[in-house]
């Protein structure tokens, strides 16, 4: 089906399952008990999942395949939002021209900066981008107010003309962004026993464009385009020497790269129709790069696990205060109760960033290949141990650090 | 005229600051080949190394003065520091108003010590890895680290005042013959300036006329060769990247007076010392200070109002401007050597 092999098949499906059931497998816990905040299926935070999810699966087509480290990514996302939001104001509110505009712009963006970054390579290459990065960032901020906003961002405004559609509602209120009649911020709640599921139309919306995209991008890496660009990875210069020109193929992957950040951009602003400079700071550029090595760069479902992780946890642990800590603990005796508050107090809250700092070095450091990597391992482990179980003679040692 | 030389003297202290740091960068990446993303987070740590000394020094306790009442004719409470009951009011006065410049002797050793542990902890095992590696966990101990002064000294910036002496500005048009009060120059600057100076002086005096400094150089230009000689390159490296993280530190405790510090401030301050680096050379120490001072002297021209009249916002850009095209034009920067990072 859809010509993929059996292995890429199942791994299709298996994203397809999960996102398509998110509400039901995130919200694992009755509504109103105690263990409630640690449900992550609430509409707004399930479309940051499969948006950043697209951003880091476009993001690995770069870094996962050819090697090339970019870090100015969000650049390309901010890109889009500003495009989308300026088609939401100017044409209608229908999400499809918007998003087609968001990835054009941003594809075009990100032809001119390839074009010029991709002369170099190595860290030149992500110093390179990381000052077209700042420089957009900048201008974004400053001089091109008119355009973007500037600090108060780019809004949606009562007089904007929207030509295919109307300035405003009868009820004289902003329109929202929708799809053909169907309104993205909707959603229809479904309530089992103690348990309540949300079902969002943008969350499903961005679900299949998330499922699109990753099919393109099993269809990429199979390609023999996506083998030249692993044959980048491996040794540029050899692949020169063979008489080849590369720069097509690493330009062709930054350009599609770019069109997947403008992608997760328009989408983004689709489901909350404002544009911010900040989104293109260096900050969320290393961000989609912590996604994609933690999840596993140049894996297929790495950044999309990555992407998910870090917004699930960055969300639960923001939530997680003192007082939930001494509800958990309260089995331990009073001072023990209180040093381990204090200790695990810094990781929690507003240090969030602290976890995600210690963790993102502690998978450089001992698992190169991030979740899927790990994953990797464990199964080895067991199978290695079912083996031995077995009888037979193996002597492998134990591959988990 | 005078606007020439004011934009000059205003580029000279960031320029100062970006020189210091792109000096330590190099200073690593020569010598260990490790591309250190963290090191504005060891910037930022010098920074507070002046906020925890004058807090230090401020510590006070609260004692009863009889000889002063509040309006309700109770005796005052008055806080002490104990720097008075040790040295006298007018020697604690002074040496609390004197909080920056002592912060330079408390940073060093705590800049080293902290250089040859994160090089011992971490950096050692990554020499192997590819670059990709070093950026990424550098960029993840920066992350750490900003977050550990978040969490201790808050998210808000701490002004840490200079030395009253030091307070005013010099009429430094005046000197030259112009009319005055038209160049005039804050003293803190200038002693950055002399500051920065004298560290870039002292390293590369360093470097040139010790045995020490030769044995490095020699490991930087081949490592491998050395270490046949006998001699323990690696433990000399090690004190190489504590001496960079003492110089990004110092040049964070004395910028504390021209910027109050903040959790970030390193961040800030990375990219753009990257910028430097790549822009002066890869592993080229000279290249290193001079882009430093010429960048930080091109942005305050740019930042005058006449350019930016003719072309708006140049002031935010120029610094990467200048990058891309010497990047494009000159892959090896100003005075890269052949064969460093040219892949």
């Amino acid at each position: 089906m859809f010509n993929l092999n059996k292995k890429d098949l199942s791994l299709l499906i298996i994203v397809a399952v999960l996102t398509l059931f998110a509400p039901f497998i995130l919200n694992p816990f009755p509504a109103g008990s105690a263990m409630a905040q640690f449900n992550a299926g609430y509409p707004d935070l399930m479309q940051r999942f499969v948006i950043f999810g697209i951003f880091a699966i476009g993001f690995n087509i770069l870094f996962g395949l050819t090697g090339y480290l970019s870090f100015g990514h969000a650049a390309f996302l901010g890109v889009g939002s500003y495009a989308a939001v300026w088609m939401f104001k100017l044409l209608s509110m229908n999400v499809i021209p918007a998003i087609l505009l968001a990835v054009i712009v941003s594809g075009l963006f990100s032809l001119l900066i390839g074009f010029v970054s991709l002369r170099r390579s190595g860290i030149y290459f992500s110093i390179l981008t990381l000052a077209f990065a700042q420089m957009m960032f900048a201008l974004a901020y400053s001089v091109l107010t008119p355009i973007t906003g500037g600090e108060t961002g780019l809004q949606l405004a009562l007089n904007d003309p929207r030509i295919l559609g109307v300035s405003q509602t009868a009820e004289g209120n902003i329109p929202v962004p929708g799809l053909f009649g169907l309104e993205m911020r909707d959603s229809a709640d479904l309530v089992i026993g103690g348990w309540v599921f949300t079902f969002n139309v943008g969350y499903y919306f961005c679900a299949l464009v998330l499922l699109a995209s990753f099919y393109l991008a099993i269809r990429i890496f199979r390609s023999p385009f996506g083998m030249m660009l692993r044959a980048v990875k491996s040794n540029q210069q050899r692949m020169n020497y063979t008489g080849l020109n590369t720069r097509p193929y690493t330009l062709a992957a930054f350009v599609i790269s770019g069109m997947y950040a403008g992608l997760a951009g328009g989408l983004m602003a689709s489901m909350d129709p404002l544009a911010g400079a900040e989104r293109m700071q260096w900050t969320a550029s290393g961000e989609v790069v912590l996604m994609t090595i933690l999840g596993g760069a140049g894996t297929l479902i790495g950044p999309v696990l990555g992407a998910g992780f870090i917004k699930y946890f960055e969300n639960i642990f923001s939530k997680i205060n003192d007082n939930v800590l001494h509800s958990w603990f309260s089995f331990l005796p009073d001072g023990l109760e209180d040093a381990v508050v204090f200790i695990i107090h810094p990781f929690i809250g507003k240090g969030w960033h602290l976890t995600l700092g210690i963790l993102f070095m502690l998978v450089v450091i001992f698992l190169p290949g991030g979740l899927v990597e790990g994953g990797q391992r464990i199964r080895s482990w067991l199978k290695n141990r079912k083996t031995k179980d077995n009888g037979s003679a193996s002597h492998e040692t134990n591959p988990a650090e | 005229m005078d606007a020439i030389i004011l934009q000059i003297l205003n580029g000279l202290d960031k320029g100062s600051a970006y020189a210091l740091i792109a000096l330590g960068l190099t200073l690593i990446f020569g010598t260990l080949g490790v591309v250190n993303f963290a090191h504005g987070a060891l910037f930022m740590i010098g920074a507070f190394c002046a906020v925890t000394l004058s807090r230090i020094l401020t510590l006070s306790h609260t004692i009863i003065d009889e000889t002063q009442k509040d309006f309700l004719g109770n005796p005052l409470k008055v806080e002490v520091p104990y720097v008075h009951d040790m040295f006298g009011q007018a020697t604690g006065d002074a040496i609390i108003d004197w909080a920056v410049p002592l912060s330079v002797l408390f940073a060093i050793p705590i800049m080293i010590l902290v250089g040859v542990v994160m090089e011992r902890g971490l950096i050692k095992h990554f020499y192997k890895r590819p670059h990709a590696d070093q950026i990424l966990v550098t960029f993840g101990l920066a992350i750490v680290l900003q977050e550990v002064i978040k969490y201790f000294y808050g998210a808000n910036p701490i002004p840490t005042p200079a030395p009253a002496a030091f307070k005013g500005s010099l009429d430094f048009g005046a000197m030259l013959g112009f009319d005055p009060n038209l160049i005039i120059y804050p003293y803190w600057r200038i002693i950055y300036f002399g500051f920065a100076a004298v560290i870039i002086g002292g390293v590369f005096a360093f470097l040139q006329f010790t045995t020490f400094g030769m044995v490095v150089r020699a490991g930087m230009a081949d490592r491998e060769t050395v270490g046949l000689l006998g001699i323990n390159i690696d433990k000399r490296f090690t004190i190489m990247f504590g001496i960079a993280a003492a110089v990004a530190g110092l040049a964070g405790v004395m910028y504390t007076p021209i910027n109050s510090p903040n959790y970030h401030m390193g961040m800030d301050f990375l990219v753009l010392s990257f910028v430097v680096v790549v822009v002066g050379g890869m592993g080229s120490l000279p290249g290193a200070v001079l882009a430093g001072f010429l960048l930080g002297v091109l942005e305050s021209f740019a930042s005058m109002r006449e350019v930016i009249d003719i072309i708006p916002g140049i002031n935010q850009i120029i610094i990467y401007l200048v990058a891309i095209i010497i990047l494009l034009t000159r892959p090896r920067g100003l005075m890269g050597r052949k064969g460093v990072m040219e892949d």
